[in-house]
Parts: C-alpha cells; sequence; structure tokens
C-alpha cells in the first residue's frame, strides 16, 4: 500500500478520535453523498446538525465545555461568516476571559471555482481574532502535526483545508537555492501553484526558493524563513485568501520587519468571486505568481 | 395574558415545608440585598464596571436553584441572581465587579458574563451576545448526557439560533430546561412592540412542553419538578426587572413587587418573625460585604 492521501489521512484520524477517545464529530450533511469528498468515516460518534449555522456552531462548542473535543465541519468556508460567532466569541475568549477552554477542532474547507459561496478561502478573519490556532495543513503528515497540535493545546483550532490536497500524498518541502532571485512564501492551495511557478521562472533564468507555510497563528519567524531571504532580497507571499487585509499581507510585513527585505503580498483581487471563468477569482496561479516576480525584479 | 398571578396555583405554598419556603425566601434576600449593595456602591462610583442588576427578577433562580441544584447552568447577562442562589460565592460575584484578580473570572469579565465552578456548581460564563448560552448548553447537554438549565431573556428568545437550538434539544431528546425570564423588555422596548408571537407557542410547536407562568416562587419550583421528568421543556415567566437595562437607574414603577408579595404570603402563613430575621440576616452581611470602606481599601480608592 503506497502513501497515504491527504483526505485518507484525514478520515484515519478522525476514525481513531472517534472510536477510541470518545471524540464527536458534527457538521451538516455529513453523510450525504461522498461523506464530505471521503474524509469522514461511517462509525459512531457522528452528529448531524439540522441546517442551522449559528446554533450548530454553539451546539458544537458546547460539546468542548464538556471536553469531548469536537471536530466540527464546515463544508465551505464562506459558512464560516455564520458560524463564526460562538467560534470567536466564546470558544475563542473562554481561556483568557474565564480560564476555562473549549477545544474544538474546526475542519474548514476550501475550494475553487464553486461560484460566489462555496469557494471561500477565509482563515485570515481567524487569524485577526485572539484565542485561536489558525493552520492550513495541505500534505498528510502536516495533518498529522495539526491534529496532534490540537490534542496537546486547549485552544479552539482552525484548519483551513482546501479540496485541491485531499488527493495529495506528497510532502513539501522548503525549496532553497544558491543565488536565488526571489524567495516564494506559499499559503494553501497556492503552494502547489508556487512550485509551478518556480518551475516557469527557471526556465526563464530567474531562481527562486520555495518556503511552505502551514502555521498562519501562531506565526513565527524562523531562520528557515529569515535565511533565504537574506540572500534572495526579494519575497512574495502567497495566499489563497483576499490580499487586502488579509495572511498574505500579514506575513509579508512580518518578514520585512524581521529582515528589512522587500516582500510583497499576493492574494485575491478585491472584488466577489463569480461562477463564470474569467471572474473566478482564484488562487494566484503559476502565471500570475510569475508576472508578479517578474515585475519585482524588474522594479 | 402578563400580570402579577398568571398561571399561579392557588395556595400551593401551603403545600410546601415550612423550611423549603423559608431557604426560597433567603435566597431571594440575598440576591435582593447584594444588588441593594452594590446599587449603593455604583452610586458612590466604587464600583464603576458595567452592572445588569436581577432585582426584581431573584425569585426566579431562587426557586430554580432549590428545584433542580445539580444541573449545569447555562445564564444569561442578568445573572446575579442565578450566580447566588445556585451557591456562588458572593464576595467573588463583589470583586469580580471591582475587576480584581480576586473575582469569579479574576475581574477578566464583569457582571454579564459570571461563571461558577464550586460548592459542587457549575455555571458556565456568558460571553455577553445574548441567546448564546442556547446551543452551548444544548451542546453540554448533548456531550455530557448531564442535565442542563438555559436562562435567557424574552429578547433572547427572539434569536434565531436560539429556535434552532431548542430544536435540536427536542430531536435529540436531551435534558435541558428552557426558561425564559420574560421581564416584558429589551432594553426599553416591549414585547407586543417587537413581535406578535408567543414564545411558548414556538416551544410547543417543536414538541417541547411549553408553560407561561408568573414569577410566583412556589409556583415555579412545583412546575420545575414536574417539567424535569419530561424534558426538554421550556417555562415562559413572567417578571419584573425593577432597574435600567444595564446601571442602578429607575424607568418606571415595576409592575407589581414580588418580593413585597411572596412576604405577604408568607407573613399569612404565620412566618413573620422568621422572615423578618432571614432579611435582617441578608440585609446585614450583604452590608458588610459592601462596606464602603472594605471596598476603598479593596479597589484603593
Amino acid at each position: 500500500m503506497g502513501q497515504k492521501t491527504v483526505a485518507e489521512t484525514i478520515k484515519e484520524i478522525t476514525r481513531k478520535h472517534l472510536e477510541e477517545n470518545n471524540g464527536l464529530l458534527l457538521g451538516e450533511s455529513i453523510s450525504a453523498v461522498g461523506w464530505v469528498n471521503n474524509t469522514v468515516p461511517n462509525c459512531k460518534g457522528i452528529v448531524e446538525l439540522p441546517m442551522t449555522d449559528v446554533a450548530g456552531a454553539g451546539i458544537a462548542v458546547g460539546t468542548a465545555l464538556v471536553n469531548r473535543r469536537p471536530i466540527f465541519v464546515i463544508r465551505f468556508q464562506d459558512f464560516l461568516i455564520l458560524n463564526g460567532s460562538p467560534l470567536i466569541f466564546f470558544a475563542a475568549k473562554i481561556k483568557e476571559l474565564h480560564g476555562k477552554c473549549a477545544p474544538i477542532f474546526v475542519r474548514a474547507i476550501g475550494a475553487e471555482g464553486l461560484g460566489p459561496v462555496h469557494s471561500g478561502v477565509l482563515h485570515s478573519i481567524f487569524m485577526h481574532f485572539p484565542g485561536f490556532r489558525v493552520c492550513s495543513p495541505m500534505t498528510p503528515a502536516e495533518y498529522i502535526e495539526a491534529w496532534e497540535d490540537f490534542i496537546k493545546h486547549d485552544d479552539p483550532m482552525i484548519c483551513s483545508e482546501h479540496r485541491t490536497s485531499y488527493l495529495n500524498t506528497a510532502e513539501m518541502k522548503n525549496v532553497l537555492k544558491k543565488n536565488a532571485d526571489v524567495t516564494l512564501y506559499a499559503i494553501s492551495s497556492a503552494r502547489f501553484e508556487a512550485i509551478k511557478a518556480a518551475e516557469l521562472l527557471e526556465k526563464e533564468g530567474i531562481i527562486s526558493n520555495i518556503v511552505h507555510i502551514m502555521w498562519l497563528k501562531p506565526f513565527k519567524i524562523t531562520n528557515g524563513m529569515t535565511k533565504p531571504l537574506h540572500q534572495s532580497k526579494l519575497g512574495l507571499v502567497i495566499d489563497s485568501g483576499y490580499e487586502i487585509a488579509g495572511a498574505s499581507r500579514s506575513i509579508a510585513y512580518e518578514l520585512n520587519q524581521a529582515t528589512g527585505c522587500c516582500v510583497k503580498a499576493l492574494g485575491l483581487f478585491d472584488r466577489t468571486k463569480c461562477l463564470c471563468p474569467e471572474l473566478q477569482n482564484k488562487t494566484p496561479d503559476a502565471n500570475r505568481i510569475c508576472e508578479t516576480v517578474k515585475n519585482m525584479i524588474n522594479g | 395574558m402578563r400580570s402579577s398571578n398568571f398561571g399561579i396555583i392557588p395556595n400551593i405554598s401551603k403545600s410546601f415545608e415550612t423550611g423549603l419556603l423559608l431557604d426560597i425566601f433567603r435566597r431571594i434576600c440575598f440576591s435582593r440585598y447584594f444588588d441593594l449593595g452594590l446599587i449603593n456602591a455604583a452610586n458612590e462610583k466604587l464600583v464603576t464596571s458595567m452592572v445588569y442588576l436581577s432585582l426584581g427578577q431573584e425569585s426566579i433562580s431562587a426557586a430554580l436553584s432549590k428545584a433542580i441544584p445539580e444541573y449545569l447552568i447555562f445564564a444569561q447577562h442578568r445573572c446575579h441572581d442565578t450566580y447566588l442562589s445556585f451557591g456562588g460565592n458572593p464576595e467573588k460575584l463583589r470583586d469580580e465587579l471591582l475587576c480584581l484578580p480576586s473575582g469569579s473570572s479574576k475581574g477578566r469579565a464583569g457582571s454579564n458574563c459570571l461563571q461558577c465552578f464550586e460548592n459542587n456548581v457549575s455555571m458556565f460564563g456568558h460571553h455577553g451576545l445574548i441567546g448564546e448560552n442556547v446551543p452551548l448548553g444544548v451542546g453540554a447537554a448533548l456531550g455530557s448526557g448531564k442535565p442542563v438549565v438555559c436562562i435567557f431573556g424574552d429578547g433572547a428568545a427572539e434569536e434565531d439560533y436560539v429556535f434552532s437550538a431548542m430544536g435540536f434539544a427536542v430531536t435529540h431528546k436531551l435534558p435541558v430546561l428552557f426558561v425564559c425570564e420574560d421581564n416584558n423588555l429589551s432594553i426599553l422596548t416591549t414585547v407586543e412592540v417587537r413581535r406578535s408571537w408567543s414564545v411558548t407557542n414556538v416551544a410547543k410547536a417543536l414538541g417541547m412542553p411549553g408553560i407561561d407562568i408568573t414569577d410566583d416562587p412556589w409556583t415555579i419550583y412545583k412546575k420545575t419538578q414536574e417539567l424535569k421528568n419530561n424534558l426538554p421543556a421550556f417555562i415562559n415567566i413572567y417578571t419584573c426587572r425593577a432597574r435600567w437595562h444595564v446601571g442602578t437607574g429607575i424607568d418606571n414603577p415595576p409592575e407589581w413587587d414580588r418580593f413585597k408579595i411572596v412576604k405577604d404570603e408568607l407573613n399569612g402563613l404565620g412566618l413573620s418573625d422568621q422572615i423578618a430575621k432571614i432579611e435582617e440576616e441578608a440585609k446585614t452581611s450583604m452590608e458588610k460585604l459592601w462596606d464602603k470602606k472594605l471596598l476603598q481599601k479593596l479597589s484603593k480608592k
């Protein structure tokens, strides 16, 4: 048997949590066609919520208060706008206000090209509020790391998944090259595009480092992030979410402050995602990344 | 429909043991004199945080705390009486309002966010969004299997997520008692201005028992005892908020004075001496708790 996919990894973690750890999984239409892209096992501990997003999130947080460490599935991240209230105003605040905890693992699933209310990547919103841990794993090992971190801590976790990653079996290591012209810092599904972009840029004689970013909050600047930037002098942070007030700009700022190097951000344009292909406002693709890098190099 | 005697079971107090009657009265006094002391302290600027007084509504939690003392509690923003009646430490509550580290949440949360996890009380802190405690309480019942009481106001009852959570409790047959402290006011906007429908009817339509009563503590106790065997269930309790939504001021005289009605009834039962003693004890202990010099020392003013 070969390496597990991200989807298989999620399913295995979930099964173990529900069957061996008295865990719960709550969400809407969990058992509907495909069991959430084949990431949820058919086993005990699954609670089908009615189509009631705000109350559903509150109920899930309530189970966290009594130590069931629920997995809360948000089939499309756009729905976090409704589900966010109990997460932001209660789960994330309870530790600092009351010294208690509400450890809930929110599987927030991102997607692409599905129109205005099913294609969002909203992890930046949750980076904004204190009390959350926020990550965006794109590989099997990263997903395990995210889960183990959740079990180790007692904070609510926003796990910003992306459907693009579900069939991925490969780990994604940082790519560091001698005499690189730019360092690409990539988040979420933009990581897959950053790899393609680096290949395209190399054909044009532009050498790129690639640093993969999984942890968005807490975000810690490491030598692994700053060393290639000190060498390349130029950095670009690429994210699948909106650029304005988003993860890409926030992290670009942090890297700039830490190194003094020029670091730019690249995310979604400031316009609504639409259904028709030309207006989908998708994750920056390899071509857009390449154009941005060339503009940076050419001043 | 809304009145001081709506749904009261006539002469029900006569069927209770004296000890129960007096204990409920003691809890009423305790909450009442806590808030009266707080009013003085706030008016003297010794308490400067926002305060949500229970004054006028305290008979509800006094009765509930005797009927369902072991329940997990998910209370609303107006919860001094819930905290005190179920067994919370009054000094910790005072200190919470003074923003002191010795407060119930180390002075970080305040009047509308009280929690208590001592003296066999499990009261989860509210964070100020009205009605948020209802889905949280339902989730806690689902996750723990333990009985839960969710206490909220007539305004919170209008939040869509409150209905949804109540419906979920019915679907999963969860042991949750939903209690609406219906003071007829959302800040100062009355129920009739806000809606034309009854929360009790909605609860019934969802498939749970639902009743409307007024804040007579003996009726509340009796009805709670009955409904706790048939959860989830809903009780709408007409009551009167004696002071502002937030703060110590008075808008209008309350429609009725439950405290006086209760005392009259107990006097009629020949318990005048006992209740006078209980009231005096509560008054004295709360005067000590809210002593001006003590407060100045605690808050270093």
